[in-house]
């Protein structure tokens, strides 16, 4: 059946088995591979983007429940011309990533919580997280980081 | 993973969905939120042929103050249920309760009759509605009708919602100032609980349910009403695993459980008697 959907802003139209994972639409459809499937289970949140601006599980969604929706991934997140978006730019300044498997879902899940809750506290970045495990455990620079990236965007 | 193939076909209102559930019967499943049915799909452990998507009849997802009791539609998400001013203020355990359902990504899909007609006994949210004495609207094909919170599960992942009806609305008495405590008990933060407990207090009154505990959520009866009795927090917890039947699995014995649902009955109580 027919799936249109907005990936970054540009309308993408497929023909899919109602099976269709999102993940597997955005990785193996559109060819967008920084979204990457971790735990497959809706544990780890690597496969974490945005559908109509808040995080989800892509693994945990079907590519027909994103019919009509606007979805954004990794790829969608720096400006046309490079510039990073703020919480890229503070991972990176922070060293919020060792190995960087769970960094796309890592951005993504932050910056969505940024957008409900602007200047969390320590606490509420560690809560917020939880939904995303990093197995290099490198949790403490992450926290860092999206703090970092909230005070840019005061 | 990926699930098994099926046929998918999106109802545009309850009725429609109604009148497929009752043409496709139960080789069919209802998907809300789909983060407890894709799950299983995906690990072959329900494999309908025809699934039946409601994630987008946008007229029940609502929360309304309904005088002595807050209506809540089935497809209210648990993010929208977490954050509701209505609720924090007239039933501020179950606004609690759902921010600690999965995480962030989970709340942002996941529904609230998603989660109660599944009927998971280590999910926390039917148990919160046991404790609050909530309600809970079928509709079928020949209109709806009202089920108790404590006569909806039947058994593991079983409920008395019948094959062609849809649940539709929660209706969760107000807590007029009720103190109250919940208790989750998991090793990882977005882990179901191992055991969990709801409960509440108000002058002589109190209720108080238990996640994953037995095949079905279950009322500590024995605890209110030694309460009731005039029996202490300390004393009454102690009862908090009589009547419940809870199994054992990799996380917990069936003795560890009954530690675990003393002790929390005993915390989540003392926080509601604070």
């Amino acid at each position: 059946m027919n799936v249109t959907l907005t990936i970054n802003g540009t309308a993408h139209t497929y023909d899919l088995e109602p099976r269709t994972l999102l993940v597997q639409l955005i990785r193996e459809h559109a060819g967008l591979t920084g979204t990457n499937i971790g735990c497959d289970t809706s544990s780890c949140g690597a496969c974490s983007v945005h559908l109509d601006g808040e995080a989800v599980k892509s693994c945990t969604l079907l590519a027909v429940q994103a019919d009509g929706a606007d979805v954004t991934t990794i790829e969608g997140m720096a400006s046309a011309d490079g510039t990073m978006h703020p919480m890229q730019q503070a991972f990176m300044d922070e060293h919020g990533l060792q190995c960087g498997f769970c960094t796309p879902g890592m951005v993504m899940a932050a910056s969505s919580l940024l957008a409900e809750n602007p200047n969390p506290t320590d606490e509420e970045v560690r809560i917020g997280l939880e939904g995303n495990l990093c197995r290099c455990t490198g949790y403490h620079n992450i926290v860092k980081a999206v703090l970092a990236a909230s005070g840019a965007n005061q | 993973m990926i699930p098994a193939p099926f046929d998918y076909v999106r109802a545009e209102s309850a009725e429609e969905a109604i009148a497929l559930v009752g043409q496709h019967g139960d080789e069919s499943k209802v998907i809300a939120g789909g983060h407890s049915l894709l799950p299983l799909m995906k690990l072959r452990l329900a494999q309908p042929s025809v699934l039946i998507d409601i994630g987008r009849i946008t007229d029940l997802s609502y929360i309304r103050d309904a005088g002595d009791h807050v209506a809540i539609g089935a497809l209210t998400r648990h993010m929208d249920v977490e954050t509701s001013d209505v609720l924090r203020e007239h039933a501020p355990l179950l606004a609690h309760a759902t921010s600690h359902v999965g995480d962030p990504q989970v709340r942002h899909r996941g529904t609230i009759g998603g989660s109660i007609a599944h009927a998971d006994p280590a999910s926390d949210l039917p148990a919160v509605a046991l404790a609050l004495g909530a309600t809970y609207v079928a509709q079928g094909p020949n209109g709806t009708r009202e089920i108790a919170a404590a006569d909806f599960a039947t058994s593991y992942l079983e409920s008395a919602l019948a094959d062609d009806e849809l649940l539709t609305e929660i209706r969760v008495p107000k807590m007029n100032g009720a103190g109250w405590g919940f208790e989750k008990f998991n090793r990882r933060a977005q882990d179901w609980a191992i055991v969990g407990v709801a409960a509440w207090r108000r002058n002589g009154d109190a209720g108080v349910a238990l996640v994953n505990m037995s095949s079905t959520p279950v009322l500590a009866t024995g605890v209110v009403s030694a309460l009731a009795d005039g029996a202490s927090v300390a004393d009454a917890a102690q009862l908090a695993a009589d009547g419940a039947d809870p199994q054992p699995d990799l996380n917990a014995s069936i003795e560890y459980r009954q530690h675990l649902a003393r002790a929390l009955t005993k915390r989540a109580l003392d926080t509601a008697s604070s």
